[in-house]
């Protein structure tokens, strides 16, 4: 394969975005968990929440910085690398874009210094507002990069004009595509889970070491308790976001599936080898009549099958097929742990005398990570081979760059990151590691944050 | 009445670039000076001084990006592929420099002395890059048919060199005059130091590159009224009032500094970069990409200019409102251990 400029600035804005997306899917959840930690110790004194809070704060801020630093890149990134796909597209999703960074960075920017910084500066219940506006920004985000990418995954309300440039005819079909409400309530539940599964991993690795640490307690039943609720939510809403892929995105479908032939009773493939030049799969584990069964309701529906569509207009069958399996075998074993969980509370009186399940939940820590990129990745390669899902093809949509820039810039993104990216999950690790009660001694105390002889929480270092 | 909406947005979106350069220009300005402090306790003071609020301000660069790919995507389209080099440097500069704020709190001994290098470099770096940017906008980007179809080192030049330097000092100026107003004791004295030395630099570069501008870009010249050697008072005069207020803004950064008052060479200083931008933005006005794409070329369709005037309309007084109400909050003299976290 040669590497031109196409195939290395799909590779840049790939790498970039897998990157990106850690940290929102990560921050999302967090800012809304720490923003209900203030407001629980605020109703009621309960020092643990305190505590919870002031060391959750840390592990956000290095990761809200790591988020915002390589989110500035991605809007550059739509003009440096793929200027055809700006000039198209922008007069529909530009507002988009744009409202995200008006209704939301700001907003989030802006209080989380107040967050961070505020804790001597502001009253107790303005600094509970500062989380809260920061939470609340972080989802309004959400709502508009997600309003963005269903659009570009099933665009409505819109017409093409002869030079090729995109209309917008109906600004409410534009923002509110069809499987918008589904994407986006399965983004926000995945992060949700994200930050459940790192909380109870972090809290699970204190409970090892020392059993009785009553805030690691009180975050790892806050944790499970949202595990167990969101979890099988989640396999209810991706269900319908795929039953909406079968209806707009069938070639996406027939790529999730490993389906080649159209037909009725379609069998569900649990794994397989997809071999894009053979159109079929060189071997597969199979259930008859399930796949149909699944994907659309009935085992007689009669699902296509890549072969319906033209070679140069399906996705990369491999990549999709298992990328899905990732995050649905992810999405699993969340159910299972929370089930478990839920179940040892019920019956054990409390899931930290179970050592396997704290090792459980220690091992389940990054699956949240895992499912989200996975997700994305069906999300994003399945939509191949077009960027605005038959609109405009990918191939037709980079800027007229060289591949020698594009690879120096890849390969210097590929190594700041690494840097960037271990030393920030180092640092997080550390202090999860040290946990909650390292350093917070001197904010012991029944005093609101805005009392004039309030401690600062001290570093744990310096 | 019907709003000339791309009028409208080519006014917002300066609006943004110029809040960008103002308020990240001073906590780039801080890392350039990171390595002239006297000790590492000066070091935390000065990044104190900018911790609660540099994020808000990176944030008006992502409006300019956004606001110009939602708002002029052509010219977004065309400026980016050209500026590939140094837009790209200055982001991974950007990158290495933000993380920094939160590294160097959780660093140990090796890890804070990398951190603090590397704000330096980062602050740096992305100086010099927006520089480069700025050099190669104002020497003009090869179009054709819109789309970028220039040599990818078409930026680097001398003169887009001087102007990389003419940014960097002005940078520097401002987070020093930044650092005159919110700190005190020897820190407060060395940033006075800082502020001469830096406003010294400002002003030769700026006359620097004020020439080269007049002598290498002939179309500016004539905008100036400088054409065939000869000055054209007619056309002259009514630009005028844009280096008084450079020069005024020197005055008064100078006359603050004398009078070793706090805030009026923060202020000069912020009057220079003003006279400097508009300057600029009636050498080219109304191109948008120099010198082939007016804003109106380059702008969309009424439909989705007026969508985004109705969410800027409403959000950004909101926006200006709480970005001042957070900067009120921790206004005043920043000192050691201020108790951040």
């Amino acid at each position: 394969m040669e590497l031109d400029a196409l195939l290395l600035s799909r590779l840049q804005f790939a790498f970039t975005i897998a990157f990106h997306i850690i940290f929102p899917s990560f921050t999302i959840g967090l800012a809304s968990y720490l923003a209900v930690l203030e407001g629980l110790w605020l109703a009621s004194r309960n020092e643990a929440f305190k505590v919870l809070y002031l060391f959750w704060i840390k592990i956000f801020a290095i990761s809200f910085g790591m988020g915002v630093v390589s989110g500035v890149v991605l809007s550059y990134q739509l003009g440096t690398n793929w200027s055809v796909y700006s000039r198209i597209a922008s007069p529909v999703i530009g507002p988009l874009l744009a409202f995200e960074v008006l209704a939301a960075f700001f907003l989030e920017a802006s209080f989380l210094g107040v967050m961070l910084f505020g804790w001597k500066k502001v009253g107790p219940k303005l600094h509970f507002a500062a989380s809260a506006l920061v939470a609340f920004g972080t989802l309004v985000s959400a709502f508009w990069i997600i309003s963005a990418n269903s659009w570009m995954q099933h665009p409505t309300g819109f017409t093409q004009l002869a030079d090729g440039t995109l209309r917008a005819t109906s600004w409410m079909q534009v923002i509110f595509s069809p499987t918008f409400p589904a994407r986006l309530t399965h983004m926000v539940l995945a992060a949700y889970l994200t930050t459940s599964l790192v909380v109870g991993a972090a809290s699970a690795w204190r409970l090892l070491k020392d059993p009785d640490e009553d805030e690691s307690r009180v975050a790892l039943k806050m944790a499970i308790g949202m595990l167990a609720i969101v979890a099988p939510l989640q396999l209810f809403v991706g269900d319908i976001s795929g039953k909406q892929v079968l209806h707009v995105q069938p070639a996406k479908l027939a790529a999730i599936e490993a389906f080649w032939e159209t037909r009725t009773e379609q069998p569900f493939h649990v794994v397989a080898w997809p071999d894009r030049k053979a159109e079929g799969n060189r071997w597969e584990i199979s259930v008859p009549k399930l796949g149909s069964w699944i994907t659309a309701g009935r085992a007689d529906a009669e699902i296509k099958g890549l072969k319906a569509f033209a070679p140069k207009d399906r996705p990369p069958v491999f990549i999709v097929f298992w990328a899905f399996r990732v995050m649905v075998g992810m999405g699993a074993a969340m159910i299972g742990l929370g089930a478990w969980g839920a179940w040892l509370y019920w019956r054990n009186g409390g899931p930290h005398n179970s050592r396997p399940f704290l090792w459980a939940c220690v091992a389940m820590g990054p699956a949240g990570f895992m499912a989200v990129i996975a997700g994305w990745v069906v999300a994003e390669v399945g939509r191949q081979p077009y960027v605005i899902y038959g609109v405009l093809r990918t191939a037709d949509a980079v800027s007229p760059v060289r591949a020698a820039e594009v690879s120096v810039s890849l390969v210097a993104f590929m190594a700041i990151y690494a840097v960037v990216f271990s030393v920030g999950a180092l640092y997080i690790l550390r202090l999860i590691a040290a946990g909650p009660n390292a350093g917070s001694a001197e904010t012991a105390g029944p005093r609101p944050p805005g009392y004039a002889l309030a401690a600062a929480p001290h570093d744990l270092e310096d | 009445m019907t709003l000339d909406l791309p009028l409208i947005w080519a006014g917002i979106l300066a609006i943004a670039v110029l809040m960008y350069v103002l308020l990240d220009g001073f906590d780039l300005g801080i890392g350039i000076l990171f390595p002239f402090a006297g000790s590492p306790a000066e070091r935390d003071v000065m990044m104190d001084t900018v911790a609660p609020v540099w994020d808000g301000n990176e944030t008006w660069l992502v409006l300019g990006g956004g606001g110009l790919f939602a708002a002029f995507p052509l010219a977004y389209a065309a400026v980016m592929p050209a500026l590939y080099i140094p837009i790209l440097l200055m982001l991974l500069a950007l990158i290495l420099r933000g993380v920094a704020f939160e590294f160097r709190l959780r660093a140990r001994k090796r890890g804070k002395a990398f951190w603090t290098a590397a704000f330096t470099a980062g602050s740096l770096t992305a100086s010099i890059a927006q520089g480069l940017v700025l050099g190669g906008f104002i020497q003009g980007v090869t179009l054709k048919d819109g789309a970028f179809a220039g040599g990818p080192f078409d930026w680097l030049t001398p003169y887009t060199l001087l102007v990389a330097a003419g940014l960097v000092a002005g940078y520097a100026l401002l987070g020093a005059t930044w650092l005159v107003w919110r700190t005190e004791h020897e820190l407060h004295g060395r940033a006075r130091l800082w502020a001469w030395i830096s406003a010294a630099a400002v002003a030769a570069l700026l006359a620097a590159v004020s020439l080269a501008t007049l002598f290498v870009h002939v179309r500016i010249a004539a905008r100036w009224g400088y054409e065939n050697g000869a000055f054209d008072l007619g056309k002259l005069a009514p630009l005028l009032p844009i280096p008084a207020l450079g020069l005024g803004g020197l005055a008064i950064l100078a006359a603050g500094l004398m009078r070793r008052a706090h805030f009026l060479p923060f202020l000069g200083a912020g009057l220079v970069f003003l006279s400097g931008y508009l300057g600029l933005a009636v050498s080219f006005f109304p191109n948008m990409v120099p010198y082939d794409m007016t804003f109106r070329q380059a702008a969309n369709p009424d439909n989705t200019l007026a969508l985004l005037l109705v969410g800027a309309g409403s959000l950004l007084p909101a926006i200006l409102g709480y970005s001042g109400w957070v900067y009120w909050i921790f206004r005043g003299k920043v000192r050691a251990g201020a108790g951040y976290h």
